[in-house]
């Protein structure tokens, strides 16, 4: 059974259609990337995921319950980390919550993205990729079901980027979270999705699936590699 | 003593020493006539003077009396008043307009009106020095919660706070350093309010202790309390940047950071 499901969703921002009749179905699990041109609608699809926009036309459920207000079973990555910077890092975690459950579980998700000794630090004095990897720890406070990537490591250094590829999907795996990115970089999309959209003319272009993900073989690479001439061609190709 | 300490300790007051050591000179070599620029050791001997008398402390904690009453009342005023504008459409719609129409009048042309109203008394001069304080805490309040970063808001609702939570977390602590520059902004208003508040119809304060001798031209004493006024303006001063320092701590680690 499908965790996600949209059936005919559309969506325009004044005259302008961003997304037309979009139906795909995310099962439990899955880590798929969204790519495509910049502008193409694959942000659109994630806030509706999200709840923080309404679709014009259509449906988008999880677990078979229709998302019309804030999805809270769902928790959104952004492009920029939108710390509260008045807050440190542990407090940015607990949102005003200090019972000791929630303190052990923000301990708890700043060791896992390695950045436990600096709980009290205030977001300022941390480089772009440590931001990142709080934004991800509260990201995963409410333990949710759905994590979603709003092309979060679109501002970082390619360094810091590998890095935080790595512990995404690391800590992906390790929970189980269904995982939802959007990326424009399609080398990014083929690194860590099983699954790859192609989100192209208002819609899903091409569906591809990356079943060597996790291999490290030099057969492996090149498929990926020709996977991700295939995704770059169907972006690229004005059809 | 390190190079930052000295630079952070002492060179803000080189300046002020400076000026009084030239005063000084300016008035033993006669440059210039004492009997309308006092030589500072004049008026530091009138001020012991009206120390020993009494007059002194009770004018200064008469002033202090009439700026604290006014700043917390028209302060606390302005500060909800914002609150509510910031916060509800429905509030600002209907009183926004008059309160920035309000704003625009000056000061001094609500004297007559004031005296009317409450006569000479101290509510007329605590009154007076409200109505300073309200309009800057108004205006700072209002633009800090209405200028909160959008995208920190989204990120609120995205997480799904409460209205309480969203407050505490996210709107009030993002509106403090505007409402803060408000709090040193109507620090400033109120002693220039307590000053002319003082010199209508006064019998105490150090207002009145100025205009007082200036009847007698007492120019010593118009000195001292000029003085009094700088002194008590740092004092405000430096109030406001500990509320900075402290309320704020989170900038001050950011700006440590881009001093380095």
């Amino acid at each position: 059974m499908a965790l996600i499901e949209l059936d005919g969703v559309s969506k325009k921002y004044g005259d302008k259609t961003v997304l037309k009749n979009v139906s795909l179905k995310i099962s439990e699990g899955d880590f798929v990337a969204l790519c495509g041109m910049s502008g193409g609608g694959k942000s659109t699809l994630l806030r509706l995921i999200s709840g923080l926009e309404k679709a014009d036309s259509g449906s988008i459920k999880q677990e078979n319950k229709e998302i019309s207000t804030i999805n809270s079973d769902a928790r959104m990555m952004f492009q920029d980390d939108r710390l509260l910077p008045w807050q440190t890092v542990i407090q940015n975690l607990l949102f005003g919550d200090k019972s000791e459950e929630r303190i052990k579980l923000a301990k708890r998700l700043l060791d896992r993205v390695g950045l436990i000794d600096y709980q009290n630090s205030f977001p300022a004095s941390l480089s772009g990729g440590q931001r990142q990897r709080v934004a991800l720890a509260r990201a995963l406070m409410s333990q949710p079901k759905v994590l979603l990537l709003d092309e979060p490591l679109g501002a970082l250094d390619a360094l810091t980027r590998r890095n935080m590829q790595d512990l995404i999907i690391k800590v992906c795996s390790e929970t189980n979270i269904t995982t939802i990115l959007v990326t424009h970089d399609v080398q990014e999309a083929v690194r860590m999705a099983d699954k790859i959209w192609i989100i192209k003319n208002q819609g899903i272009a091409k569906e591809l699936t990356n079943p060597e993900r996790n291999n490290q073989t030099a057969e492996a690479q090149l498929k990926k590699d020709q996977l991700v001439e295939t995704a770059l061609s169907c972006i690229l190709d004005n059809n | 003593m390190t190079k930052s300490t000295f630079k952070k300790k002492f060179l803000p007051w080189l300046l002020p020493i400076v000026i009084i050591l030239f005063w000084q000179l300016a008035v033993q070599l006669k440059w210039i006539q004492s009997e309308f620029l006092p030589a500072p050791t004049e008026v530091v001997q009138t001020a012991i003077v009206d120390w020993k008398k009494g007059i002194l402390q009770k004018n200064i904690s008469i002033s202090l009396f009439r700026a604290t009453c006014g700043f917390v009342i028209g302060g606390g005023m302005g500060f909800i008043l914002g609150l509510l504008s910031g916060t509800s459409k429905l509030f600002r719609k209907t009183f926004d307009s008059t309160i920035q129409m309000l704003r625009t009048i000056p000061n001094m042309a609500l004297i007559p009106l004031v005296v009317l109203i409450l006569g000479i008394g101290e509510p007329a001069k605590i009154c007076f020095v409200a109505l300073a304080c309200l309009f800057p805490m108004y205006i700072n309040t209002y633009h800090g919660i209405t200028s909160i970063d959008p995208d920190l808001l989204e990120m609120g609702k995205s997480y799904q706070l409460n209205t309480v939570q969203m407050f505490k977390q996210i709107i009030f602590p993002g509106a403090l350093p505007t409402i803060l520059m408000g709090v040193r902004y109507a620090l400033g208003t109120m002693w220039t309010a307590l000053i002319v508040a003082e010199t209508v119809s006064a019998d105490s304060g150090i207002g009145y202790m100025s205009t007082n001798a200036q009847q007698y031209v007492d120019v010593k004493t118009i000195y001292l309390c000029i003085i009094i006024y700088a002194f008590l303006g740092e004092l405000s001063n430096y109030i406001a940047k500990n509320l900075e320092t402290i309320f704020l701590e989170w900038r001050n680690s950011a700006r440590s950071l881009t001093e380095e």
